[in-house]
């Protein structure tokens, strides 16, 4: 039996595009009628999932296509237009993004950024940045922190003599792995990493894979797993969601997608990954403009447009996720089709 | 060999002042990339890839110095020329792809504007053709709505959409040498795809030479013609691509190749390379910085490294090659 720790419900995040209007073109447009409705980015656009806990769930798709924005909103570092997110038992989709900093649940979530330069106080030496959420979070102090930061360091392969080093003074694999470490050592029930091993290099990023399994193992942590590199995904998830302009198009466990995609967005992205044994081979490309994010149609298929088996009524009714047998979901209407 | 280089670096050192002592970063590095040609440079996270970029571009940190070689870009000797001659060839002749696009960017000016920057400084292009010329830049990258988007600040666009601006600003003046460090990480492959096709378009149309700077190493081998393998300050190999991964000879390029997950079937089978990059202020550094982590380690390890002659086309720094 497994117990859901994470549980999204039709989650959405939309941000204004562009500046709100001048004084005078607001006046304008109130005497016109009508409350003013700016245009909006629909970043992320009613997703639904969950995650168990010890699961490991990868999250791959096109670059802007809603990833960071909806693990901002779920580890509460962003406030939801809509929809609900349930850590165990808790609501914390009421919580605003700014008081849940200083909640007791803080500690139940962690997040590795993107971008590790973001992350790390430029002031901070790799020693304070690991020892400052323990200081907060875990209330530790002396030698146990110390001892703690040390231990947080080794295990993600960081040299104990780079942890005097400011951020600048760090490669950019060094200071992704502080990032690493800063999150792991406050040992959270549920670890969100976005990119964590863009930065590294094929040795290190063995050593951090290795490690998430078997923090996994011995204190049952889970993880949702942002990356764009699919053969990672493959080797460390057990299920992977796979989105497009905001929506979930697919879902199910890592392998079974990769290998047999039902959704056309993944069968694209899974022909696109190179190998190192074919040099100088390109590879079949996406044609077409792709739809935008900005106030998109709500009966048309996000994918209409680059879709190479797009019909009509893709452009008349957006295809609903509907599920698959081996628990999967895709929405595109010849996922059927594509699934015999 | 490369006949006509557009970029020759020989024997490049580069030392740190740090409080505890001096890192020394690049020791002895040496390579060439011909016009209209990509080289990668990989190597292990710390090995100086980056540092050889910054040198190059002359934009190490202020506790950094060249201490010994050179980076010919033609006649001009990019590390030892004034000032003035590095503004006249920075951004305008060579441009560089940063690994960290969001603090490359400036926060508070919308993006298109950054891009019209750059092409009024660098190309011939009028204060009128400017924007339309950074909106048709942003759609090359792969930018949705670009007309909009031209208007976003960097904040309001994803990782990988700051990048894909990077890459336009850095593309915008059609350098004769990009040095793009690791300028597709943060894309998803299809993206990437695109963003590799358009750097290879400019190779093809201006004889853009490009140092590509990647852990990819499936990347590499697709898009690179010439593959250097750096580790702690060294390049310890350096050969075509396609000799390099049929036959590596370095027995840490063997390693680094063994460590790729692309082929593996589960997490268990990879290995890491055993031990870690020597800390890089010990005076007692060894001629051969790999070898304390070698498996094929030999008493005459301890002598300085073979030279490595720049006719030879698969040239490697080992006493013990595979
Ligand atoms: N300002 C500095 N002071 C001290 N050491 C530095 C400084 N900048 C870089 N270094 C050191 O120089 C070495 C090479 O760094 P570099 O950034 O070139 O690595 P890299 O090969 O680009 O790695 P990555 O793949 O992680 O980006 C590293 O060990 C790094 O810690
Ligand atoms: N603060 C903001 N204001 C306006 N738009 C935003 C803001 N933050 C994100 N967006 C928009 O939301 C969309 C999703 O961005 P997000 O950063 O979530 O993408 P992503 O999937 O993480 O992409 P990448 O792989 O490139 O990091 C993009 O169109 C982006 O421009
Ligand atoms: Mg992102
Ligand atoms: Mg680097």
């Amino acid at each position: 039996m497994t117990t859901t720790l994470l549980d999204i419900t039709e989650l959405a995040k939309r941000f204004p595009a562009g500046k709100p209007a001048g004084p005078i073109a607001r006046l304008r447009k109130r005497f016109a009628g009508g409350p003013e409705k700016l245009p909006q980015v629909y970043a992320v656009d009613d997703v639904s999932f969950t995650i168990a806990q010890g699961e490991t769930v990868g999250l791959v798709g096109e670059s802007g296509c809603g990833k960071s924005t909806l693990v901002r909103v779920l580890t509460r570092l962003l406030d939801p237009t809509d929809g609900g997110i349930k850590l165990g038992a808790r609501e914390l989709s009421h919580t605003p993004a700014r008081r849940f900093a200083r909640d007791q649940d803080r500690k139940r979530i962690q997040m590795v950024f993107q971008d590790a330069g973001e992350s790390v106080n430029p002031r901070f030496t790799a020693f304070e940045a690991i020892a400052d959420p323990l200081r907060r979070l875990r209330g530790l102090s002396g030698t146990n922190l110390r001892h703690k930061v040390e231990e947080a360091a080794s295990r993600c392969g960081l040299p104990l003599e780079l942890l005097t080093r400011f951020p600048h003074q760090l490669s950019g694999g060094q200071r992704a792995r502080v990032g690493i470490a800063r999150a792991v050592a406050v040992e959270p029930d549920l670890l969100v990493l976005d990119e964590p091993t863009a930065a590294l290099d094929v040795s290190v990023q063995v050593v951090i894979l290795q490690l998430l399994q078997r923090l996994k193992r011995e204190l049952g942590m889970s993880y949702l797993f942002v990356s764009h590199d699919l053969s990672v995904v493959r080797l460390l998830c057990d299920r992977v969601l796979v989105m497009y302009l905001g929506k979930i198009v697919e879902s199910g466990p890592a392998r079974a997608v990769f290998d047999h995609p039902l959704h056309p967005y993944t069968q694209a992205l899974v022909a696109a990954v190179p190998s190192i044994n074919e040099h100088g081979h390109t590879r079949l490309r996406l044609t077409g403009e792709p739809r935008s994010p900005i106030d998109p149609d709500p009966n048309v298929c996000r994918f209409y447009g680059r879709c190479p088996n797009g019909v009509d009524r893709c452009k008349t009714e957006m295809p609903a996720l509907r599920s698959f047998p081996g628990g999967r979901e895709a929405a595109c209407h010849f996922a059927e089709l594509t699934a015999q | 060999m490369i006949v006509a280089p557009a970029l020759q670096v020989e024997h490049l050192s580069v030392e740190f002042r740090t409080r505890s002592g001096i890192v020394k970063a690049l020791d002895n590095v040496s390579f060439a990339v011909g016009k209209g040609e990509t080289l990668a440079l990989v190597g292990e996270s710390g090995s100086g890839k980056s540092v050889t970029a910054y040198a190059i571009m002359g934009i190490l940190d202020p506790a950094g110095r060249v201490t010994g070689g050179k980076a010919m870009l033609g006649a001009l000797d990019l590390l030892h020329a004034t000032p003035d001659e590095i503004g006249k060839v920075r951004g305008r002749e060579i441009a560089m792809i940063f690994q960290n696009p969001r603090t490359a960017l400036n926060p508070i000016r919308p993006v298109g504007r950054q891009i019209a920057d750059v092409l009024l400084r660098h190309a011939d292009v009028t204060r009128r053709e400017a924007p339309a010329r950074a909106i048709e830049l942003l759609r090359a990258v792969g930018i949705t709505d670009p007309a909009r988007r031209a208007k976003a600040y960097p904040f309001e666009m994803s990782g990988g959409m700051c990048q894909r601006v990077m890459i336009a600003i850095a593309l915008a003046a059609k350098p004769s040498l990009l040095i793009a460090d690791e300028p597709t990480t943060g894309l998803d492959v299809t993206t990437q795809a695109v963003i590799m096709d358009l750097i290879g378009e400019l190779a093809a149309e201006i004889g853009m030479a490009t140092i590509f700077i990647t852990h990819d190493l499936a990347l590499a081998a697709q898009r690179a013609k010439h593959i250097a393998v750096m580790h702690a300050g060294h390049v310890v190999e350096l050969a075509e691509t396609q000799e390099m991964f049929a036959h590596p000879r370095h027995p840490y390029t063997a390693e680094l190749i063994a460590a790729t997950p692309d082929t593996a079937a589960s997490l268990d089978q990879l290995a890491s390379i055993p031990g870690s990059l020597p800390d890089l202020r010990r005076a007692d550094l060894p001629p051969c910085r790999y070898s304390e982590r070698c498996p094929r380690k030999l008493a005459s390890c301890d002598q300085p490294l073979p030279v490595m002659p720049p006719e030879n086309p698969h040239t490697v720094a080992c006493w013990n090659p595979l």
